[in-house]
């Protein structure tokens, strides 16, 4: 299992963690991201790790729980 | 054992060697820059590094550590200068034989055609913009050649920096008009204006010229602006020269199939400014210099080198982004001067609202969205679904109006 987590002061908004993974993450009104869930299984968390990268910020990480 | 050499070490290279790793590719990964530094990020060169208030630590790209971790050998300082029986030639001598070659050497600034005498920029690297940097805390007047993204945000960081005398000229009526309907990119100057830059829009430079100590440039309409600093931002040139005679075909950008493979050499990939694939939806021969397609391309790549039996095609939904003042300005797909369109207003029409781009059935192919973060996911979400039917542009909007209503009671997303 991993866990992922956001850098709230860092992001901007750029949405490109949703395309990726969209039952993970969501963006708020005020252009935030929004974890919709924090705990990743192994069997996901290559596509999970992969929107996280492409965070034009670097905003997310995903580690061992 | 197996080897990568990845030519080119910004975001396109290091995601590609990161992107390997991922796919649990298990030979050795040379990364190649040419700068004798860590792999850093672009995009802030021409605003938070320009203006002082981030240094290249807080926008690394792969540090010593994680490369050393990852086994990912970074080879820095040293351009590639060629190809040839199966190796990369780097200037110092070098040689670096590899089974996949991956070229990520990206774009440069297109060079002022008016000479660059001291005093004119460009801004790519890093020592672009520390020197760029150090020019504007001298003050201006700063003339901008170029109302493009780059031209735009450099003109919005000076202002920032507390340059009173800013001017940003453009050939071009009203620039962003080819991407963008006139009268949605007509905002956009109208942006600048309203913050002090002087635009001279519909006007070319004939004439840079040195003039005791100071700059001029010469406007085709005979007016001349005097100039401490000049910055050309017309564009960009794919990195691919040092490749001739390498058997390597290139035409402005490295020419390659839909999986991203050279059309002719084997085991030889190409990622970022610097690919000229065969997009297969569009049926032609497509380089974006934007991002998050380098980022995507380097996993496609990345996919493809460890998977040759399930070559993935690379067919991205095009995202380009631009900060601007306290603006943010986001493209999605296909936009276009003579598309059908759509504007929908967000919660303050003054500075949130969308536009929303059709084809002629009325299918939604592309938008612009300004300072409306749900407006951004929305569209987004409905362009990179492959699994649902096409939305129209109906469809799009009527999901941004209920989002503007939904988000009234609270004020949230008029920042």
């Amino acid at each position: 299992m991993a866990v992922v987590k956001a850098d709230l002061e860092a992001c901007q908004g750029y949405a490109n963690c949703v395309v990726g993974a969209e039952d993970v993450f969501d963006i708020d009104d005020g252009g935030i991201v929004v974890l919709l869930r924090t705990t990743i299984n192994d069997a996901e968390r290559s596509r999970v790790e992969e929107a996280a990268r492409s965070c034009p910020v670097s905003a997310l990480v995903v580690e061992d729980q | 054992m197996a080897r990568t050499v990845i030519v080119g070490a910004s975001v396109g290279g290091v995601r590609t060697a990161q992107a390997l790793r991922a796919a649990e590719y298990e030979g050795e990964i040379v990364l190649v820059g040419d700068e004798n530094v860590l792999p850093y990020d672009k995009p802030p060169l021409s605003k938070a590094l320009l203006a002082g208030t981030t240094s290249v630590d807080n926008v690394g790209l792969l540090t010593r550590e994680a490369a050393a971790q990852t086994g990912i050998e970074l080879r820095l300082g040293s351009a590639a200068v060629g190809v040839a029986d199966g190796a990369v030639r780097l200037a110092d001598g070098t040689e670096l034989p590899y089974d996949d070659l991956v070229i990520a050497t990206g774009a440069r600034a297109r060079p002022s055609p008016w000479g660059t005498p001291p005093g004119v920029h460009v801004v790519r690297s890093l020592d672009d913009a520390h020197r760029l940097g150090t020019a504007l805390r001298a003050g201006g007047p700063l003339v901008v050649i170029g109302a493009g993204f780059i031209g735009a945000e450099v003109a919005a960081t000076a202002l920032g920096m507390g340059l009173t005398d800013v001017t940003v000229v453009d050939p071009v009526a009203v620039p962003l008009s080819r991407v963008l309907n006139e009268e949605v990119a007509g905002v956009f100057g109208d942006l600048h204006a309203g913050r002090g830059v002087t635009t001279r829009f519909g006007v070319g430079v004939t004439d840079v010229r040195e003039a005791g100590g100071a700059l001029e440039v010469v406007l085709d309409d005979g007016s001349v602006l005097p100039a401490a600093t000049i910055v050309v931002g017309i564009g960009a040139i794919p990195n691919d020269e040092w490749l001739a005679h390498s058997g390597i075909p290139t035409d402005g950008g490295v020419l390659c199939d839909s999986h991203c493979s050279s059309v002719e050499a084997p085991h030889v990939w190409a990622v970022g400014d610097v690919a000229r694939w065969w997009h297969p939806v569009y049926d032609r021969y497509v380089r974006l210099e934007h991002w998050t397609n380098a980022v995507e391309q380097a996993v496609c790549v990345a996919h493809n080198i460890t998977h040759p039996e399930d070559l993935r095609s690379h067919a991205p939904v095009e995202y380009v982004w631009s900060d601007q003042y306290d603006w943010k300005i986001q493209l999605v797909g296909r936009t276009g001067g003579d598309l059908a369109h759509v504007r929908v207003d967000g919660a303050d029409p003054a500075r949130s609202f969308a536009v929303l781009y059709g084809d002629g059935t009325g299918r939604f192919i592309g938008a612009l969205t300004v300072n409306w973060p749900k407006a951004l996911v929305t569209c987004r979400r409905a362009l990179s679904r492959p699994s649902t039917p096409p939305s129209t542009v109906g469809d799009v909007q009527g999901l941004l109006n209920s989002a503007r209503q939904a988000s009234r009671p609270t004020g949230a997303g008029a920042r």
